[in-house]
């Protein structure tokens, strides 16, 4: 692909960018966020919950050693569901500009 | 410049001669196994020799060179991550630190994938579609090129020297350990081996080494972690009952805990094994530690340069997938290395061989095999430790690319020659300075042989993060960041992350070193018992030693006067001839070794230490008391950042925003892949 000159304000301007870039903008600070809280519960768990990290539950396996596994699943299920996302949703709409971009504020 | 191929095969031959020409005494292997490690280490040099001799062959523009022709596919540069990720540090200190602290040992490991979740949604594939071949491309592409460029350079040599030296004085140190081969040579033969992949195969045969290594590492880890759960029907809870009731993980427990253990039945102190607390102290230190590790994965060069090999920003996406499934399930695996060299082979033993743990995958898969005599056993040893090895190289090569394209890239084509390099000249630059960089790994290496370089691995995470995280980030996602901003923002940033460093715990306390030896020497009085001490003086005293502050102090129970080494050695040696059961009298021989150790390192601290009262910065014991800075350099490296920005004005980052911000979300114009 030769570099072309293309109108960047006007595809900026286009309502089809901004509805891609409100959408992507809300979805990855909202998992982003997510990730982050949930990854920090484990070490302030381990300091000021003890007695509820030391709950046996499944044999000796305790709350701590659940959560912990857990951070591991919660990680991958947010790499899965972005991905899902961007390949159906984000992919379509980028590729949508792509295509008319050249067109755009000439 | 055309990659001599009969330099490549000669220097090979002389590395796979050296290496068994070395084999001096000493290391896990026992001598009689040697030629097994070595038949292994010469198997793994030989495919990466291969590699790099086929790599070298389509390796001749600067897009070759650093970016492999941006040709490698998702699943492919996933692998390669993870290759370039799990050093030695996380394949073998994270096992270690399980084996002899349980759980705390298994949290410390989940910050390392949660890290990639910042690299997935905000860095990846921005940073492929608008970057091309360094960190300083990106920060250049609506800043000031030359500036940008010169600071990105310098951050990225900074963080890839700290965490340079650290692989190559853990990779030396580790090589002795396993096989007795000397340091320096091991140092040596690291460095050159990765010299070769880099300047005659670049970013290809880089990338495909550490697929390789990566592969090896997880077909490794799978087989041990088959073996050790399998006689449990690989039952979680019926695996891990088998471990708290392990009599030596009871006694490591115990051990740690000393004088709380005295009223826990067996079965108590197996549990505590599964619980936190037996490692991690300070949970502030905890979550700053957090923090550098989610944000400084996303700022490090190494990783952010995996990004441009791809041909698309759908491609960094898959890649970032499969690299968290990789690394996630590896430490997943840890978890059982870790339990199972707990149990099989017992803390004592696996801290015997190296105080920090390092040992513990190494010895659970000798044991696996069949044990210390055992053909299997050691061929399974032989395995591990050629994994081990090959984990090194790979890591310092991706390392070694990184800087030396920010020093040829940035500095040299971009500021030096102003852009004007012709392609040829380009590739040159490339290849000088990664010898340059090698080289300079190699010295910087044998020169802090000895030295604690633990801490330069979280150094160069809270750099990263404190620095170029927050340039980064807000140049592809503020409209406002300028050129000001980023070069306030990633100095303050690196310069507090190393300052606090410095003044931190992580530095050497001559008087605390002391005062500990003379404790070894000459024992201790009696103390009596002491209540548990509030702290007084607020958050900041959790930081910072200021006066007014008053440390919380816990409860501590009475103590009895503790005899010097010495003393006891002399005891131990008068009871000796008494003594008539075989098992007595073994315990009495190991007791002797271990206090005689204790004493010549007792005295061989002191020696070093003596007339010093000072660390490196005049300081008698340390007034930052966090281990990682990251808790206030991140906020800080940011804060800088947005200041910056918002004092001055910059006509072209303001121009160039649509451009950027429209290019990183489509695509549009991004760098194409190469036809081969």
């Amino acid at each position: 692909m030769s570099k072309r000159e293309m109108n960047w304000a006007a595809i900026d301007a286009d309502p089809r960018f901004q509805a891609l870039h409100r959408k992507k903008t809300t979805f990855l600070w909202g998992l982003m966020i997510f990730s982050v809280i949930y990854y920090f519960l484990l070490p302030i768990g381990a300091a000021y919950y003890q007695d509820l990290f030391k709950i046996k539950v499944w044999g000796v396996v305790n709350v701590g050693i659940l959560f912990a596994l857990s951070e591991f699943v919660v990680a991958w299920t947010i790499a899965y569901v972005y991905s899902k996302k961007a390949n159906a949703e984000f992919d379509t709409m980028a590729q949508e500009i792509i295509n008319d971009a050249h067109k755009m504020g000439a | 410049m055309r990659p001599s191929y009969n330099k490549l095969a000669l220097s090979a031959i002389a590395l796979l001669a050296s290496s068994t020409a070395f084999a001096a005494g000493g290391g896990a292997v026992a001598d009689e196994f040697k030629w097994m490690t070595f038949a292994v280490f010469g198997v793994i040099i030989a495919i990466t020799m291969a590699i790099t001799f086929w790599a070298a062959r389509t390796t001749h523009t600067t897009s070759e060179f650093y970016a492999a022709g941006r040709s490698v596919s998702g699943i492919q540069n996933g692998w390669a991550i993870a290759g370039d990720y799990l050093s030695a540090a996380s394949f073998l200190g994270i096992a270690g630190l399980i084996s002899l602290y349980g759980y705390d040992g298994c949290m410390y490991s989940v910050g390392w994938l949660v890290a990639y979740i910042t690299v997935l949604l905000v860095i990846a594939e921005p940073c492929r579609n608008i970057g091309k071949y360094t960190m300083g491309d990106i920060l250049a592409f609506r800043n000031d090129p030359k500036k940008t460029k010169t600071v990105a350079a310098l951050s990225t040599i900074t963080v890839s020297t700290f965490y340079l030296t650290a692989q190559m004085v853990g990779g030396g140190v580790l090589i002795k350990t396993l096989i007795g081969i000397d340091y320096e040579i091991s140092v040596i033969g690291v460095g050159v081996l990765m010299l070769v992949y880099v300047v005659f195969g670049g970013m290809k045969a880089t990338t495909w080494v550490q697929i390789t290594k990566a592969v090896l590492l997880v077909v490794a880890s799978i087989l041990l972690v088959a073996l050790v759960w399998a006689p449990y029907g690989f039952s979680l809870p019926g695996y891990l009952q088998a471990v708290v009731s392990d009599p030596d993980v009871q006694g490591q427990v115990s051990k740690l805990l000393g004088d709380k253990a005295a009223n826990m039945t067996p079965e108590e102190l197996g549990q505590r094994f599964l619980e936190p607390g037996l490692f991690l102290k300070s949970p502030i230190d905890q979550i700053s530690l957090g923090m550098a590790l989610v944000l400084g994965t996303a700022g490090m060069p190494h990783i952010l340069m995996r990004f441009f090999t791809v041909p698309t920003a759908q491609a960094a996406r898959l890649s970032v997938i499969w690299a968290m499934g990789i690394i996630g399930g590896f430490y997943v695996l840890t978890l059982f290395l870790g339990t199972g060299a707990a149990m099989l082979v017992g803390p004592a033993k696996i801290a015997s061989v190296d105080a920090g743990g390092n040992m513990a995958g190494p010895l659970l898969a000798q044991f696996l095999g069949g044990g210390e005599n055992s053909m299997l056993g050691n061929l399974f040893l032989a395995f591990v430790a050629a994994v081990a090895f090959a984990t090194i190289v790979a890591v310092v090569a991706g390392l070694v690319l990184a800087a030396a394209s920010a020093m040829a890239h940035d500095i040299y084509v971009g500021v030096i020659r102003g852009e004007h390099a012709t392609p040829q000249e380009q590739v040159t630059a490339a290849r000088v300075s990664s010898v340059i960089v090698g080289i300079m790994a190699i010295t910087v290496g044998i020169l802090a042989k000895g030295q604690n370089v633990a801490h330069l691995v979280a150094l160069a995470f809270a750099v990263a993060a404190s620095s170029n995280l927050p340039a980064v980030f807000l140049t592809l996602y503020w409209k406002k960041c300028n050129t000001t901003g980023i070069i306030l923002g990633m100095l303050v940033g690196a310069i507090t992350a190393i300052g606090l460093v410095m003044i931190s715990p992580n530095m050497t306390y001559p008087k605390a070193v002391i005062s500990g030896a003379k404790k070894v020497l000459e024992g201790e009085a009696a103390q009596p018992a002491k209540l548990a001490q509030a702290a007084e003086g607020g958050f900041i005293c959790e930081l910072f030693a200021v006066s007014g502050c008053k440390k919380a102090e816990p409860a501590k129970p009475e103590q009895a006067a503790k005899l010097g080494a010495p003393e006891k050695l002399a005891k131990l040696q008068e009871k000796l001839p008494t003594l008539t059961d075989a098992k007595d009298l073994e315990k009495a021989r190991k007791d002797i070794a271990g206090l005689e150790k204790s004493i010549k390192k007792a005295e061989e601290d002191l020696k070093k230490m003596e007339g010093q009262t000072t660390s490196m910065m005049g300081l008698e014991k340390p007034f930052f008391l966090l281990k990682n800075p990251g808790l206030i350099s991140i906020p800080l490296g940011f804060l800088m950042v947005i200041l910056g920005s918002l004092l001055t004005r910059d006509k072209r980052a303001e121009d160039m925003w649509d451009e950027l911000y429209v290019r990183q979300n489509t695509g549009i114009n991004a760098e194409a892949a190469s036809a081969h």
